[in-house]
This record gives structure tokens, sequence and C-alpha cells, in this order.
């Protein structure tokens, strides 16, 4: 009589490798897993837009011929002195403590190379920064480390911090490994401790209150500098137009797909929207109060090619922020460290333990030898030769869609190859005239 | 003297103008009057001047203050003295939430009360209090004095890290990882310090000190209940 036949083995999706390796550590340790970057989850995503192109109704640009430009300023509505970029792709704020001395300064060659701006993070303007900055963004934070009126004054514009995409309604935390002389010192903490960051503004309370707080930082500085908001993308509407309310020049967006130097894996992938869902609900708002394009919209969270800054303009933000893909373009998770993410127990291009200080790349690191792998002038090179290569790529959509300035891109240009995109883009379905949600249907 | 009237002049006429002042001024002494609870007053002063404020202030008077003395004859709204670097700041009536909050040096010294959060996430000011103190004061205070000749509310210094405090009244609750700890000499030395420059005759040994436990410096799942 014949065997029966074997079933193969079977993996539970609810129950997956992943899900069980999870529970397996939490057993162990006790303690939830904590990581850097954004969400890794798949989420809707500007890959779920195309470009519709040029054709008899619409008449492209010569590539070669015809200029697209992709000028941008920031802070025309009450600053004295607005931001001038050349190109609208910005450097987000990440923190020196979080990232060596070599990499900010990196940030800040590559940037100004590319004629774009960088910004501060979670632990004050180092000298390496503003240094190599022509222009630089100061975020104001909850911690308030490092936090100074000189600083204020010297940076280029300012950035108050209400959240991030990674983990609205979060604070942040610097563990004691990362802690050096020189990160405790400018932190106004003693060495090798964890470093809490506060998920609320230490002086002020609600939108009210921050339109004072506004008032104050112009105060200091004369009016001078553009004050941006930063918001992670939880209620992308009213943040917006509170924001607007309270005073800011620019709204900074950031979906959930935006990085973080630590926090734990639960509130990357489980807080916040991505951000897809969140350009249009802010710029609904802008329209409904009159500001769009008075305020400047700036979009983060999974920025990633010419062809994700072309959609994110289309759909109506100024410019957008790049952090992660900064980082890749400096270096972080080249194969070329394989063998040494392997003894870290993971691959290259899956590296997220920044907050250990043990990177092999030299960039999320305070370790003086890891640190050193990373040359500051051969890395901003390559983060100048990335954002060129994306500000290409996007004009290169533009002239096809028959546009002279990124920011002529607009929705129409767009369809969805998803019932989520469309939803959330508010852009045709490909291949008809409908999307979820849209009246008349 | 230099008087700036804010029933006839604007906010950043009176800021530019203090602002403006440098190292070496002659013009050492101001005074504002009518500040009808304006925000903003003496934000940003960065010279060894004397401004006097003649009522009553809204949030952030003297934020982010260097050099300058700033004394309000009055109350002073949220934050006064945030983030402030060097310099004295004198409040003679009440102070409201945030008072010295983020502060780096300098002294506050507020003669009546203040509100909840004073001193929060303080990174090395000095502060003197002649009333109570509301609670979460101290919150998360990093290095610097705080000083309260009075009472002082629910949850005293929590998650609190280097800051010294010092309370002659009682304390209603200590925050997570506030303990009280021994009153040395160097202490009582210190703390007369700061009562003789606040005018104050107390005795320090009347006060308590409170400080960090230091159990929440590294995360520890045991403690997890602590946070």
């Amino acid at each position: 009589m014949d065997a029966t036949p074997p079933t193969l083995p079977k993996q539970s999706w609810t129950f997956s490798r992943e899900t069980n390796a999870d529970i397996r550590r939490a057993a162990a340790t006790g303690i939830y897993d904590i990581r850097g970057g954004g969400a890794k989850r798949r989420v809707p995503h500007f890959d779920d837009l195309l470009f519709l192109g040029a054709s008899i109704s619409r008449y492209p640009l010569e590539g070669y011929r015809e200029a697209c430009g992709t000028d941008v300023v920031l802070g025309t509505r009450h600053a004295k002195t607005p931001i001038e970029l050349k190109i609208p792709i910005t450097i987000a704020g990440m923190s020196f403590g979080s990232l060596s001395a070599q990499a900010k300064e990196a940030l800040g060659r590559g940037a100004t190379l590319a004629g774009t701006s960088t910004t501060t993070g979670d632990g004050g303007m180092t000298e390496e920064e503003r240094g190599h900055s022509e222009k630089l963004v100061y975020q104001v934070l909850p911690s308030r480390y490092g936090m100074n009126p000189d600083d204020l004054r010297r940076a280029d514009a300012i950035e108050i911090v209400v959240g991030q995409g990674a983990k609205p309604g979060g604070g942040g935390m610097l563990l004691g490994q990362k802690i050096t002389d020189r990160v405790a010192g400018m932190r106004d903490l003693p060495v090798g401790i964890d470093q809490r960051s506060a998920c609320r503004h230490p002086d002020w309370t609600g939108p009210d209150d921050m339109e004072i707080k506004i008032l104050e930082l112009r105060e200091i500085t004369g009016w001078e500098k553009p004050i941006y908001v930063k918001v992670g993308g939880a209620r992308p509407y009213y943040d917006t137009a509170l924001a607007v309310k309270a005073g800011a020049d620019v709204v900074v967006l950031d979906g959930m797909q935006g990085g973080t130097a630590a926090t734990q894996d639960v509130f990357i992938e489980h807080v916040g929207q991505p951000t897809l869902a969140c350009i249009r609900p802010a710029v609904k708002a802008l329209q409904d109060l009159g500001m769009h394009r008075k305020v400047q919209l700036i979009v983060s969270g999974g920025i990633r090619t010419g062809a994700d800054v072309a959609k994110a303009l289309a759909l109506g933000a100024d410019a957008v922020s790049i952090g992660s893909a900064a980082l890749v373009a400096l270096g972080d998770n080249d194969p070329k460290w394989e063998a040494e993410y392997q003894k870290l127990g993971t691959t290259a291009g899956a590296y997220d333990d920044w907050h250990e200080g043990r990177d092999p790349a030299g960039i999320t690191t305070q370790d003086p030898a890891l640190a050193a792998r990373l040359d500051p002038v051969e890395a901003g090179r390559r983060l100048r030769n990335y954002l060129a290569v994306m500000t290409l790529e996007a004009q290169t959509l533009a002239r096809a869609c028959g546009k002279s300035h990124l920011h002529n891109l607009e929705p129409e240009d767009l369809c969805a190859l998803t019932m989520e995109a469309a939803a959330m883009a508010q852009v045709p379905l490909a291949g008809t005239d409908w999307w979820p949600g849209k009246a008349g249907f | 003297m230099q008087s700036v009237d804010l029933s006839s002049s604007d906010l950043r006429s009176l800021n530019a103008a203090l602002q403006a002042q440098a190292e070496q001024t002659n013009q050492t002494v101001w005074e504002v009057l009518n500040p009808r609870g304006a925000h903003a007053i003496a934000v940003g002063l960065d010279a060894p001047i004397e401004v006097t404020v003649n009522g009553s202030t809204g949030y952030y008077c003297a934020g982010m203050n260097k050099q300058a003395t700033v004394t309000v004859k009055g109350s002073a709204g949220p934050g006064v003295a945030e983030n402030m670097m060097s310099g004295t700041v004198i409040v003679e009536g009440d102070a409201s939430q945030y008072a010295g909050a983020t502060g780096r040096g300098g002294t506050l010294i507020i003669r009546g009360n203040a509100s909840s959060r004073c001193g929060i996430s303080m990174k090395g000011i000095d502060i003197v209090v002649g009333g109570n103190v509301g609670h979460m004061s101290a919150f998360m205070a990093q290095k610097g004095n705080l000083v309260v000749c009075g009472d002082a509310g629910d949850a005293l210094g929590d998650s609190l890290y280097e800051a010294r405090l010092f309370v002659r009244g009682s304390v209603k609750s200590l925050g997570a990882d506030c303990v009280e700890k021994e009153m040395r000499p160097e202490h009582l030395h210190d703390l007369a310090a700061l009562l003789e420059k606040a005018g104050l005759d107390h005795d320090p040994a009347s006060f308590r000190r409170y400080g960090s436990a230091r159990k929440l410096y590294n995360f520890n799942i045991d403690h997890a209940g602590d946070y």
C-alpha cells in the first residue's frame, strides 16, 4: 500500500518566523525592542502612483533644451530673510550624538554643494555642522539640549519640533553607550547615562502657547529667521492648520516611514500615518486657509528617488526632506561592511541598531575608531551626487508632464495603481476617473 | 534712565533697543512702563544692563537672558526666564508655570509663589522661590539648584538628574527617582549663598535636600514601573 502523501510544513502567517523570534527575544530579555529608522512594514507609498506623462492634450518639454526650475524659497510669510534653495530637497534633522561629528559634517558638506539646507537635531549645533553648512536649520526640541540664543541667531532658520513621523507623541532616548564627554557636555548631563528626550515641550502646551513661543523666538532673532513647525503624520489637516494659526512660516510634515535614532519598534510600526496619506490633508488645510504656497510645506518620510520628490510636489508640497536616504548616500548599511554586520547579528540593509553605537560605517556612532572610517569630504560628495541625481530625475518627470518648474506639477499629472493609494493621494485609480471618496460617484 | 512705555511703543521696538545694547553701553538702566501682561518682554538680552518692568508680564519675560538683570515689579506669566544663560531675573510677585524652564545659568529669584513645573528641565540655573512651588517642579532637572522656602507640590523632582533641590516646608510627594538626601556642609554653604543673594535670612539648616537616586539613569526592566 502506498504511503500517505505528506503535507508540507506550514508556517503561520500570524505567527511568522519573525513574530516568533520577537516573542522569544522578549521572553528572554524582558525589554521591548528598540531600533533606529522608520517603519519597515509595507504601506501605500509613492511607488503606488504613476505620472501620466504628455499626450495629445499635454505636450512635453525637451529634456535637454528647455529649462525646468527646481529652486524654492522657504519662509516667505514673516521672515525678513527667507531661505533660498537651489533644489527642493533638504536634509532632515539628525542629532550630533546620534550621528558622529564626521557624519554631521558630511551632511553639511553635501547639502551645501547641492545648494540646499541641512538641519541640527536633538543635541545642539556643532561647529563642524555650522562651519560646513551654508544653510542650517536649528531645531528647537522638547529636550532643549544645547539650546542657546547665540546658536539661534547664527542659524538660517528655526524649526520647532512638535513631533516626528517615526513616533508621533513620543520622546527620545540616547542610550548611555553613545554618551561621550563631548555629547554629555553639550547636553549638560553626566557621561554614560541614558539621555531621555521629553515628548512635550517644557514651556508650552497647545497651539495658543506655541503662537507665543514663536513670537518669543522671533523677538530674540529680530524677525529675521523663517520659523518651521515640524509635526509627525498624525492628524495632518488639523496640525497643519494649527501650525499656520500659530504663525509658522513653514510646516514640515513627517510620515511614518520617517526615521528616528532610537525608539521602540512597536511605536515605529504602529503609530502615525503613511507619508502618502498625509500630504493631501495638509495641502487642503493650507488651501482652506488661503495659505498654500504662502506657508511652505515640506514633506518627509521615505523619500528615496526623484520620482518620490516629483510625486510629493505634484500632490502640493513645496519641498521634501530626506534623512534615512541621506545616511545611505553617506555609506550607511553599505554591503562592503557585510562581515561586520554579520558579527552584529544582522546584514547590510537591515542594520538598525543605531542606538548601540557600533555602526561599522561610522555614521551612527560616537566610537572614535568607527567614526574615523567616514571621510566627511568623500561622504559629502556622495550626498551631493545623490541629491543631483534625485533632482535630475524629478526634472525628467516634470518635463515629461510639460512642466517648466517642479512646482508646476499637480495632482492631475498622476494616477494610482491601487485603491488605497488612490484614496490617500486623491488621484484617479489607473484607467478610471475615480478615487475612493470622490464626490459624485 | 531710559524709559519705554508699552502703551505707546511696540514690543519690537523695546526688544530691539534692549538687544542693541553692547557690553560697554552707557545706557545701563532701563524702565518698562505699562507692560500690561505683554508676552516676550526683554527677551534675548546680552549686555550687563538693568531692566525694571513696572507691572505684570505675560509669557517668557526675560527669555534666554544673558548678563542682564531684569526685575518684574509685578507677577510673571508662564516661562519667565526660560533658558536663561546668565544674569539675574527677579519677580517681585508670583510666577506662573515653567518658571526658569531649561535655564542654563544665572539666578532667578521669585519673591512670591511659583506655579507648576518650576525649573522643569533646568540645566544649570539657580532658582530661589520665596513661597511655594506647584506640582512637577524640577521635572527632569539636570543641573543647578532649586530653593523653595515654602512648600512643594506633588511629584517634586520627577525623573531628576543632577540638579539639587532644597525645600524648607513640606513636600506633598516626591516624583520618580527623587529622594531626600543628606545635607552636607557644602550644601549648607551653597544654600546660604543663594539665600543671601535672594535677600532671604532663612537658616539653611531649616531646609531639606532632595536629589536623584540615580536608579533610572540606565534603563532596567525591573524599574519599568517607576517610570
